[in-house]
């Protein structure tokens, strides 16, 4: 009675507030309420620093710690950690392949413009995307060429054969997506589409490539289509390998376009036909810049797995990122440095994959605006 | 009259204003380019394929193979045919696909469901788990666990040991094989017995607990069922099983059952870099049931076990179990990387040995690739029976 007595001498608001217990708040409280909870969950904590103790304490141990860092040759690798001389030496060939080393600046040119571009196209603070997509979907890519390839505008010319390492695997991951881009979009027309026979054989298309793994696909490119072809035309390794890649993406931009292509409200299609559009102008003006909006994320995971799988042009003697350190592996001067190597590929895939997927989740964030049903 | 019969018929305009009329014209055209572009390559591929004189057909799968395979499930050496090269090929595939969904469909679980402890530092273990793996590609995880760590590994004489029957080294590992004798089919035919009494008892104990109410404890019952009366059987039978423990001589391990490097490195990898995406398909999946399932199924007086036995795994697995299917699909197709280690799946042996030494490339990738596709086709099949049996009855 007395306590409920004492609260009443209060005007609402005006209780003088008591901070609230030291084990409910701040840091304590927060330990409390996460790692110590009962029992069960103090158990798992320890569990779990036990496990991150196991992991985390030997791996820096071995690639900071007891790391080595400077020299040129395998003797200098004496204190046991991880030797990343190795990578060091070795690094020029892992980024450009055989790029003859004078002509670099072309390919950093080219890396420069095209990190450029990413940047308008990602940063929403810069205006004028449309501008910036139409260069990077049709201009960016003659120039990459130009500058890549040469052979004119008094470039010497280079030849794919030369081209490797990072290089090569963000030219046939680039090129697979942008090159799939028109046909994924227009096989997910065909398979929306209310023509029996259009839609029948984009489905078949659709479920053919995404049906069989790439490596097969890439067997195929390179051991089929020279048989496909008449005699004498022949393309080299690295344009079969892209043929290949851009057929196969192709199928899977399709399916996240359609995906798209659902999600528009059947009322945005009617509308267009009652003003008269023709299905041209319809997809055009109305359907695919909505559609084409909702699925960027979707194609930012698509070109993420691609980026992954072009590791695949391994098995059939591209020398991609992976390739090429493979490759500098089987070096007599540098035997069993296998986990060196490996962890950089997988440091340098890391990096860009996990940024490429951070991006399309807060693009998702970002594009989840209450309208979509 | 006139105004009328012009009413009824407006579409008697051109040829070109009538969708209908247009839509076939398009189509006809469509399928005519389709046609000359297969017609137009399978010229030219028949054309080259006589140039270099090799014959079309699949009378090659009837010739000899002479070359051996590192591991086969079924018996092989040279002297068989190519025919029974693919089929070791496929089996070889079907295993390392089936070892490796067992794994990671277990790795996965435990990982999406610690992902979801309240507990901070085991959620941002199992996020840092699914973060790595998820974001390093395949081909890469595999050859490191084949060129990195397996070298790690032991010389077969100081072989790791477990419980004095297993050992693994850089070699592989070996297991002690099982030999069944005589008496043995009586512990297969109690494990069947078991199994249909299961099924009984559960029909049984659905029926009673509709009539009454009363609750049958149906998953202990059975539990102890199936290893019960095997159990008894192998006892009464004499224990008909005796293990061929392998070992060490000369060089290498004689006896029991070798499973090959390759096999292990692409087993885990598959395994760990699937797991992740399993992870993340079991977060989501129990996430997308609603906090009010839960609150209301408490509300109701059911326990924490009964609520998530009842209504959240029911709900979630209807999220969970076709996205799980397609990553078991992902599995398989991507167990074709095994030539970069030398597993000798189906994609090594056939389109890799069999193309290069037949040069029949038409017909081995065309069966190679409809082996995929008739594996992903009838899972998708079984994907679209299940949606339509699992789909929400909406009123």
């Amino acid at each position: 009675m007395s306590e409920s007595s004492v609260q009443q001498e209060y005007a609402p608001g005006t209780h003088p507030d008591w901070d609230p217990p030291v084990t409910e708040v701040g840091v304590i409280g927060w330990l409390r309420e996460n790692l110590f909870s009962n029992w069960w969950n103090s158990l798992l904590t320890l569990l779990g620093i036990y496990l991150a103790y196991l992991i985390f304490v030997p791996l820096i141990d071995w690639a900071v710690v007891h790391a080595d860092w400077s020299g040129d040759t395998r003797d200098a690798c004496t204190s046991g950690g991880a030797c990343w001389v190795f990578v060091k030496v070795r690094l020029g060939q892992f980024l450009y392949g055989f790029y003859p080393a004078d002509q670099v600046w072309r390919v950093n040119l080219t890396g420069a413009l095209f990190a450029l571009l990413i940047l308008w196209l990602t940063l929403p603070r810069i205006p004028y995307k449309r501008v910036a997509g139409v260069l990077g979907l049709v201009v960016f890519p003659v120039v990459a060429y130009f500058l890549l390839h040469g052979g004119s505008f008094g470039l010497s010319e280079v030849e794919t054969t030369k081209w490797g390492g990072l290089t090569l695997t963000l030219v046939l991951a680039v090129v697979g997506i942008v090159a799939a881009f028109p046909l994924g979009i227009l096989l997910a027309l065909g398979r929306r589409s209310e023509m029996p026979i259009v839609r029948a054989l984009s489905v078949a298309y659709i479920e053919l490539w995404r049906g069989v793994p790439l490596i097969t696909v890439l067997f195929m490119s390179s051991v089929m289509l020279p048989l496909f072809l008449p005699e004498g035309v022949n393309f080299d390794k690295l344009l079969r390998a892209l043929i290949g890649i851009i057929l196969f993406q192709a199928s899977y931009i399709a399916e996240v376009v359609r995906g798209g292509l659902q999600a528009i409200p059947k009322g945005q299609y009617e509308a267009a036909d009652a003003l008269g559009l023709n299905y041209g102008k319809k997809m055009i003006l109305i359907i695919l810049p909505q559609a084409l909006k909702l699925v960027i994320p979707g194609i930012v995971n698509t070109f993420n797995e691609l980026f992954k799988d072009t590791t695949l042009v391994l098995i059939i003697g591209l020398l991609d990122l992976l390739a090429i350190i493979k490759a500098a592996l089987e070096d007599p001067n540098w035997l069993g440095y296998s986990i060196e190597g490996y962890v950089f590929a997988g440091a340098v895939f890391w990096i860009f994959c996990f940024g490429m997927s951070r991006y399309s989740q807060a693009l998702e964030r970002k594009l989840h605006t209450g309208h979509k049903r | 009259m006139t105004e009328q019969s012009d009413q009824q018929a407006p579409a008697a305009a051109s040829f070109w204003r009538d969708p209908r009329k247009r839509a076939i014209v398009f189509q006809v055209i469509v399928l005519g380019l389709v046609l000359a572009l297969g017609a137009y390559i399978f010229h030219n591929t028949l054309h080259n394929l006589e140039k270099r004189g090799i014959s079309t057909g699949f009378a090659f799968l009837h010739n000899e193979a002479g070359f051996n395979i590192l591991f086969s499930l079924i018996p092989y050496d040279e002297t068989y045919t190519y025919g029974r090269t693919f089929l070791v090929g496929l089996l070889n595939t079907l295993l390392v696909s089936a070892i490796g969904i067992v794994l990671a469909t277990i790795i996965g679980f435990i990982v999406g469901v610690a992902r979801l402890s309240h507990n901070w530092i085991i959620s941002r273990l199992a996020n840092l788990y699914i973060e790595i793996f998820r974001n390093i590609p395949l081909l890469l995880q595999i050859l490191f666990w084949y060129f990195a760590m397996l070298p790690l590994l032991p010389h077969p004489r100081q072989s790791l040991v477990f419980d004095g029957s297993i050992f693994l080294n850089r070699r592989g590992l070996y297991l002690p094989k099982p030999i069944t004798e005589p008496g043995f089919g009586w512990v297969l035919a109690a494990l069947g017995l078991a199994i249909v009494g299961i099924v009984l008892l559960s029909r049984w104990a659905r029926r009673r607990q509709e009539a009454t109410g009363q609750i049958f404890p149906v998953f202990w019952t059975s539990l102890a069922m199936l290893i019960g009366l095997p159990l008894l059987a192998y006892g009464l039978a004499g224990a008909p099983l005796d293990w061929d423990i392998p070992k060490f001589h000369g060089f290498n391990f004689r006896g029991g059952m070798t499973v090959i490097p390759e096999l292990v490195a692409l087993a885990i990898a598959l395994a760990i870099y699937t797991a992740a995406y399993i992870a993340e398909i079991v977060r989501s999946g129990i996430q997308s049931v609603s906090h009010g399932q839960t609150e209301a199924a408490y509300a109701l007086g059911l326990k924490r076990t009964a609520t998530l036995r009842l209504v959240i795994i029911p709900q979630a697995m209807r999220v969970i179990i076709p996205q799980l299917t397609s990553q078991y699909l992902n599995l398989t197709k991507n167990s074709s990387l095994a030539p970069a280690i030398g597993y000798p799946d189906l994609v090594a042996v056939f389109a890799g040995t069999t193309l290069n030494q037949t040069g029949q490339a038409v017909e081995i990738i065309a069966i190679t690739m409809g082996v995929y596709l008739s594996l992903s086709l009838s899972i998708s099949a079984f994907m679209n029976w299940y949606n339509k049996r699992m789909a929400l009855v909406e009123r």
